[in-house]
């Protein structure tokens, strides 16, 4: 305990006893990214252990997923990581599109991409700069809000929703993109790389940064898999694992872009990686956008798991059953389990579902990259000194929607 | 990309045969029972062995089939980031038996173990602190078996005379509403008043 009564004798008889001193960080502490509890046992400024107690934004989604239909479950995906609510949906999507069969038209496809792209800036964006605050920058989090702002404008001209998306659908995406919104997107993304040098000014080669980030929280290879890291945690030391590269989904294949690895494995690279992640994103975007503007078509599979045309439901019975059938019971979903993993921007966000063949599944398992690597911090922040501690949960990127469930 | 899973599955089969029950591969996904009482041995050969090196831990989780005899299914994903592949396996358990932990082979099963015994309430045996982790302190019961209710047992509110937080049996103002919307056509078994007899015989 931190009263002091423990082994401690007086201070005038007899030697002063030297203790550990056991602190709590956070639930409510601006650098703990959220509602994390961390019970620190320190040794002077040195981190001896560190238990992190997590849960507090315990929603219990898993087993609200089982009493809801398919498509009601698929808003609980936003909630989880809130920072890029669509990639998650997208892990969903897929596994119904496995389950079932679906192929999603092309245009559906590439409108995914795009927006898994613009979640991964907005996650970056966020985690670059907040991590800057938490070792003491201001500017870079005002800043880069801005960038989030126009971005979430997008969410909202292409979804309704500046957060809370439920744009991905299973069998495609909810509605196509207006071309003026199209060409909007073009406009900023050649503007961003202007916004990223003003980022890169401030933070790259600053003094203090530097000297909060470099060496700090090695992650080695050896770490990577006892902990079962993913994303920028194993990028940031080597390794060029993407599972947008080794495992493709969606249509990433066609597209031509770079995986940034680190060297050291530090938080000062993984910052690096994350940099030049959010500049490879805005390439996807590019070309992303150059296909949208030719390809056209459907948005949506034509199919039972996905609502009739508007006009369709206006003249047709059968289709005005299928909308009202689709929106109350929901579709079915044949018995089998899979798993569905994307490349979130935190690491390998997956899905694992269990349908026994009703329209709600049996059992969902959401997998999420922060859950391993918050387990990872008492072995990461052992031996560092308590600023550290900051520094180490900043760069992992941790997001408690997703860890807590 | 199934064929070289078929091969891989073959391979384990004949390396370790005391161990898997029976596999299949569906969706393209490799899945393979085992017994949960060499489940450690097992994942150890699946992390060591070079033509499987499944050496990252992706999620450790359970499935509850209240009917059957053995209830729990616990369920491994690994994954290979040198051969590119992922394996599943599942271990059928009781209620009341112990699974082996792997926290020596994959220090990463830490969490994922408390967590399969924070939300079923299966028993890891050699776990170095198998603590309850996502539910509050104090919570009692296991959340995600088919038993547990969705709303729980107990509700929270600070109390402004007692100055804290307390807890107190859920009591809701209006039903849980809980709509079954399957179609009487397809898909679901209605009894349909007066027809109660008649399904019997069908019986």
């Amino acid at each position: 305990m931190m009263d002091g009564t423990k082994g401690f004798e007086d201070a005038l008889t007899g030697e002063q006893k030297i203790r550990n001193f056991n602190i709590n960080f956070g639930p409510q502490h601006p650098a703990a990214h959220g509602v994390l509890r961390l019970v620190l046992e320190l040794d002077g400024e040195v981190v001896e252990r560190c238990d992190p107690h997590i849960g507090l934004l315990h929603r219990g989604t898993e087993k609200l997923m089982e009493s809801r239909t398919y498509l009601q479950n698929l808003p609980y995906f936003d909630r989880l990581d809130y920072v890029a609510p669509m990639n998650q949906e997208h892990a969903w999507c897929l596994a119904i599109e496995k389950l079932t069969g679906t192929v999603v038209p092309r245009r559906a496809s590439l409108i995914r991409v795009l927006f898994s792209e613009i979640g991964r800036v907005l996650n970056h964006l966020l985690n670059v700069t907040t991590q800057a605050m938490d070792v003491g920058a201001l500017t870079p989090p005002l800043w880069g809000f801005e960038e989030r702002e126009k971005l979430m404008g997008f969410y909202e001209r292409a979804c309704g929703a500046r957060l809370h998306a439920a744009y991905f659908r299973p069998g495609g995406v909810h509605q196509d993109l207006p071309d003026a919104l199209i060409e909007d997107i073009d406009t900023w993304a050649d503007e961003f790389p202007r916004f990223m040098s003003d980022i890169d000014g401030l933070l790259t080669e600053n003094r203090i940064f530097k000297q909060r980030n470099v060496d700090i929280g090695v992650v080695t290879e050896e770490d990577i898999l006892d902990y079962g890291f993913s994303g920028v945690m194993v990028r940031g030391s080597g390794l060029a694992w993407d599972l947008r590269r080794a495992q493709p989904y969606e249509c990433y294949d066609e597209f031509d872009f770079q995986i940034p690895v680190g060297k050291n494995g530090d938080c000062y690279d993984r910052y690096l990686v994350r940099m030049e992640e959010m500049r490879q994103s805005v390439s996807i975007i590019k070309q992303a956008v150059a296909k949208l503007r030719v390809e056209k078509g459907d948005v949506l599979a034509r199919g039972k798991i996905t609502p009739p045309s508007r006009s369709a439901m206006k003249t047709d019975m059968e289709s005005l059953i299928h909308h009202f059938k689709l929106y109350t019971e929901g579709f079915h979903v044949p018995a089998g389990e899979v798993y569905c993993a994307v490349e979130a921007p935190k690491g390998e966000f997956g899905v694992y579902l269990v349908a026994d063949g009703t329209n709600k599944p049996y059992r969902a398992k959401l997998r999420a990259p922060g859950f391993l690597h918050l387990q990872a911090m008492d072995h990461m922040s052992k031996g560092h000194q308590l600023a550290d501690v900051a520094a180490i949960i900043g760069t992992m990127d941790v997001v408690f929607g997703e860890i807590d469930r | 990309m199934s064929d070289a899973l078929k091969d891989l599955a073959g391979y384990i089969e004949a390396k370790r045969g005391d161990c898997v029950a029976g596999w299949d591969v569906s969706h393209g996904e490799l899945n393979i029972d085992v017994t949960p009482s060499n489940i450690a041995g097992f994942v150890d050969f699946l992390k060591s062995d070079a033509t499987c090196r499944f050496t990252s831990l992706v999620d450790i989780t359970a499935v509850d089939y209240a009917g059957r005899d053995k209830r729990f299914d616990v369920v491994y994903h690994f994954l290979s980031m040198y051969q590119n592949h992922r394996i599943r396996l599942r271990a059928s358990v009781r209620e009341d038996e112990m699974v082996p932990s792997i926290t020596d082979v994959h220090p990463s099963a830490n969490w994922f173990e408390r967590e399969v015994f924070d939300m079923f309430g299966i028993l890891f045996s050699g776990h170095p602190d198998l603590r309850r982790i996502l539910t509050d302190y104090g919570f009692r019961g296991y959340p995600l078996r088919k038993d547990f209710p969705t709303t729980g047992y107990t509700e929270v509110r600070y109390d402004e005379v007692q100055k804290r937080v307390v807890y107190e049996p859920v009591s809701l103002v209006q039903e849980y509403r809980q709509f079954d919307f399957m179609s009487p056509w397809e898909g679901a078994e209605y009894i349909l008043p007066g027809d109660e007899k008649q399904t019997e015989g069908g019986k």
